[in-house]
């Protein structure tokens, strides 16, 4: 019965998705709704190849639900290249502008590329290890199958096509400015569908937990599901030109939606990349360390002081700008209070190192975790410290604040995913161990190395274009012009992109790595049943 | 960090709850970080009454240090222009020509001068002046309208061919692929070619000749060396603004050219258009 539902949705969909295709505005809304008609009529084929076949009932619920996490794996690191190839490249674009091919215009630029590089690492590569992880730590935290059947299927192949759409959308020119929100209405209403599918399977299996009490680390992940939540739905508030085009208009205007942007844009940080992966942090390091979590009275205060406190930083992003000064004082004094919360997660996965030190020696993934902690404890010192308004009229529009955001995406995001990917995949395809040891020291090396280039000449081409910027002579005129300050930061420009190169090969010496992993390590039995601990 | 714990019990309890086989201990919040937590409050305490902070229904708090970003800006713009009134009210003044003879105002508009330029003029005539395709070279001695440090002034303060200056230098070369036929274009581009020794077709030169003296030498000039009060550049020397090979002038004869520039006396004070002239007065082709 329901696949007769079911075939006739999809065929709907297929059949709107086509109309549109048909009078279709622009070339990226064209593109997007021929790729939804083509994902929703493979589909219906597919139902109906199923519908009133003899179906085998097997019960399942006391085995945790691995398939999707296995999927998650396998796309956290397709992604990763993809981003890290992308940034590597428009890294280049900067240094060497003739890489601007004549013949890419429109499609390949700097302009077009870079959106793609953000949302590929932030959302595709970060996204997909949040969700995989999230489905694997409340799983096993909570005793229970993941709860919804297939929906946790639809989560993960429904936030791919939401990734495809946006990142063709962007290569064809719809995008609707609004940095790490680009992509344009449907993109959004599709996303938001699919993240409230993501929240009710989530929520669905804390419910159904057979543990007493819900674990430190799905707090943080459920913090930053529903709180992604409303961060996408208010910064996307948005009216379609027509509703057979891409282009949308914003219901914010002027300082309004540059505030209601920075409220988004930080609180993606904040609950994407921080509290979302700290739940990462908080099950994959006392896994690894086989040591008990630090301090749960920590853990207790630093998770409500860092969610309470991370929502009203947003506005350091626009000092010195048409925002009036209260506001700015605002987040400028929460992001200073912000950084003790931020620093508790620090202790807590360092400390639980403690009794455990010696690992750092024998095992190259301890290693790759700590040194992501560290990362998160410098880059959410650095962020505060950013945040005073005299040491942002220095920072502000120069590359200290993109080598800001990378200490904090390679070093932190970057390393603890990759920690957790090497944990995840003996455990998923029952491996004993992982293929190569010595293939992870390369990878953290490289990536290490790669990240202190990265970050490295970012603050000083950061720090040297402020200095210029405001550089002026007796008589108080400016001395450089903009283009001297893009010209002086070439040699930067090359070092920050051999660091790109550096990062890069890490990863793809880790993919190399896990496939060798599923193909050659020995195997062993599967333990995957929903045991609760005793 | 690879410290022993020494000082500690044997071991902290644990709160008991187990997932997964992860355990917690239960141990207290770091000394150190509660009290930074508690000075990071306090300092926060602290800012939110001494800057604007809390908003009311009509404005905000100012703060009892009364400090505003819009205040301070007006302060130092205020305090730059004060300290330097008094030299620029002399710059506006005095005879442009003379400038040169008092060492501290030449020095003084030199560098104003090139902090306007970097920031209004460089986006055409490049940060070191040096021009690009249709936008004149500024550090050589070829001048379209004049490199006296007077016509340089009229140029920048007025501008070139704009709508919106009355007093704007104004010229106008014909399209010529309107008047003259196709080979008679060629054969006046090779003309012109040859005048400053480019290798062109000297089958063409002399018919080029003819038709350069009944169309081009009432502007350009019987020796065709310009004239600066029409903005007619010089074709006799090796210097092109738009280029010298034989595809790009038979394109300007054809279609001609009609560069603007705006007029800067309506955004800049008279002293820093002054300044400017000056900065590039003393680039090296000021005449």
């Amino acid at each position: 019965m329901t696949n007769y539902i079911k075939l006739i949705v999809l065929g709907l969909i297929t059949l709107f998705a086509l109309i549109a295709a048909n009078y279709a505005r622009d070339l990226a809304y064209l593109v997007n709704a021929l790729t939804v008609a083509l994902v929703a009529a493979g589909l219906f084929l597919w139902t109906l190849r199923q519908t009133d076949e003899p179906t085998r009932h097997v019960d399942l619920s006391g085995e945790y639900m691995d398939g999707v996490v296995r999927a998650g794996v396998v796309a956290t690191a397709l992604w990763g290249v993809v981003g890290f190839l992308a940034g590597t490249f428009i890294a280049f674009q900067l240094a060497f502008p003739g890489l601007n091919f004549e013949w890419a215009q429109g499609f390949a630029n700097f302009g077009r590329l870079r959106p793609l590089h953000t949302s590929a690492v932030i959302f595709a590569f970060g996204g997909n290890a949040l969700i995989a992880t999230s489905f694997y730590v409340v799983q096993r935290t909570s005793a229970a199958r993941l709860w919804g059947g297939n929906l946790a299927w639809f989560v993960f192949w429904g936030y791919q096509l939401m990734i495809v759409l946006a990142a063709t959308g962007y290569l064809l020119g719809a995008t609707q400015s609004k940095e790490y929100a680009e992509p344009e209405w449907y993109v959004d209403l599709w996303l938001t569908v699919v993240w409230l599918a993501y929240l009710a399977v989530f929520l669905g299996t804390i419910v159904k937990r057979k543990e007493p009490h819900i674990y430190v680390a799905n707090w943080f992940y459920l913090s930053f599901i529903i709180t992604v939540a409303m961060l996408h739905v208010v910064n996307n508030l948005s009216i379609p030109v027509s509703i057979f085009g891409s282009k949308s208009v914003q219901v914010f205007s002027g300082v309004q939606d540059a505030m209601v942007q920075w409220w988004y844009g930080h609180n993606a940080v904040g609950f994407f990349l921080t509290a979302g992966f700290l739940g990462m942090m908080y099950y994959f390091v006392p896994k690894q360390a086989e040591r008990p979590v630090y301090s749960y009275k920590l853990s207790i205060i630093h998770f409500w002081a860092l969610i309470f406190i991370y929502i009203w930083a947003g506005p350091h992003h626009l000092h010195y700008t048409a925002l009036p000064d209260w506001a700015a004082t605002l987040g400028m004094v929460f992001s200073i209070i912000l950084w003790m919360p931020s620093w508790g997660g620090m202790i807590n996965g360092l400390m639980t190192l403690s009794g455990a030190w010696d690992k750092l020696r024998t095992d190259p993934v301890i290693r790759m975790m700590v040194i992501s902690i560290g990362f998160y404890g410098m880059s959410t010192f650095e962020g505060p410290m950013m945040s005073i308004r005299a040491v942002n009229s220095l920072s502000h529009y120069t590359d200290w604040t993109i080598g800001h955001v990378h200490s904090g995406a390679l070093g932190w995001n970057g390393m603890i995913t990759f920690g957790a990917l090497y944990f995840l995949v003996p455990k998923l395809w029952n491996r004993e161990r992982l293929y190569s040891l010595s293939l992870v020291s390369w990878h953290f090396w490289l990536a290490t190395i790669g990240i202190i280039l990265y970050a490295a000449s970012m603050w000083v081409t950061g720090i040297m274009e402020g200095l210029m910027w405001r550089e002026v002579d007796a008589n108080g005129f400016l001395v450089n012009s903009f283009a001297d300050t893009v010209a002086a930061k070439l040699p930067m420009y090359v070092v920050r992109g051999l660091g790109g190169v550096m990062f890069l090969s890490g990863a793809i010496i880790m993919c190399y790595n896990l496939w060798m992993t599923v193909k050659r390590s020995p195997a062993v039995e599967a333990t995957n049943s929903t045991v609760p601990a005793e | 960090m690879a410290k022993k714990p020494t000082k500690k019990k044997p071991e902290v309890e644990t709160t008991g709850h187990e997932w997964d086989g992860i355990q917690e201990y239960n141990n207290p919040l770091p000394r150190w970080w509660l009290w930074t937590l508690y000075a990071c409050i306090a300092w926060g305490i602290w800012y939110v009454i001494a800057y604007p902070a809390w908003p009311m229904i009509e404005g905000a708090t100012s703060g009892y240090k009364g400090w505003s970003t819009r205040a301070n800006i007006a302060v130092e713009l205020a305090e730059a222009e004060a300290a330097n009134a008094e030299i620029n009210a002399k710059l506006a003044s005095v005879e442009l020509a003379s400038v040169a003879e008092t060492p501290e105002l030449q020095a003084y508009a030199t560098s104003a001068g090139a902090a306007v330029f970097k920031t209004w003029c460089a986006q055409c005539h490049g940060s070191g002046a040096a021009g690009a395709k249709g936008y004149p070279n500024l550090l050589d001695n070829d001048w379209l309208w004049g490199g006296a440090i007077e016509d340089i002034h009229t140029t920048i303060s007025h501008g070139i061919r704009n709508e919106v200056d009355d007093d704007a230098r104004y010229s106008e070369m014909p399209a010529f692929g309107e008047i003259l036929e196709t080979p008679q274009i060629d054969q006046v581009a090779n003309y012109v070619m040859s005048l400053s020794g480019t290798p062109q077709d000297a089958s063409l030169v002399a018919e080029g000749e003819t038709v350069f003296m009944d169309n081009c030498a009432a502007c350009h000039g019987e020796n065709a060396q310009g004239d600066i009060f029409q903005g007619a550049p010089n074709l006799a020397d090796a210097i092109w603004l738009y280029g010298g090979d034989f595809a790009t002038i038979k394109e300007t004869v054809t279609n001609s050219r009609y560069g603007v520039m705006p007029p800067w006396n309506t955004r800049l004070s008279e002293a820093e258009v002054r300044a400017v002239a000056v900065y590039v007065h003393q680039l090296g082709g000021g005449e």
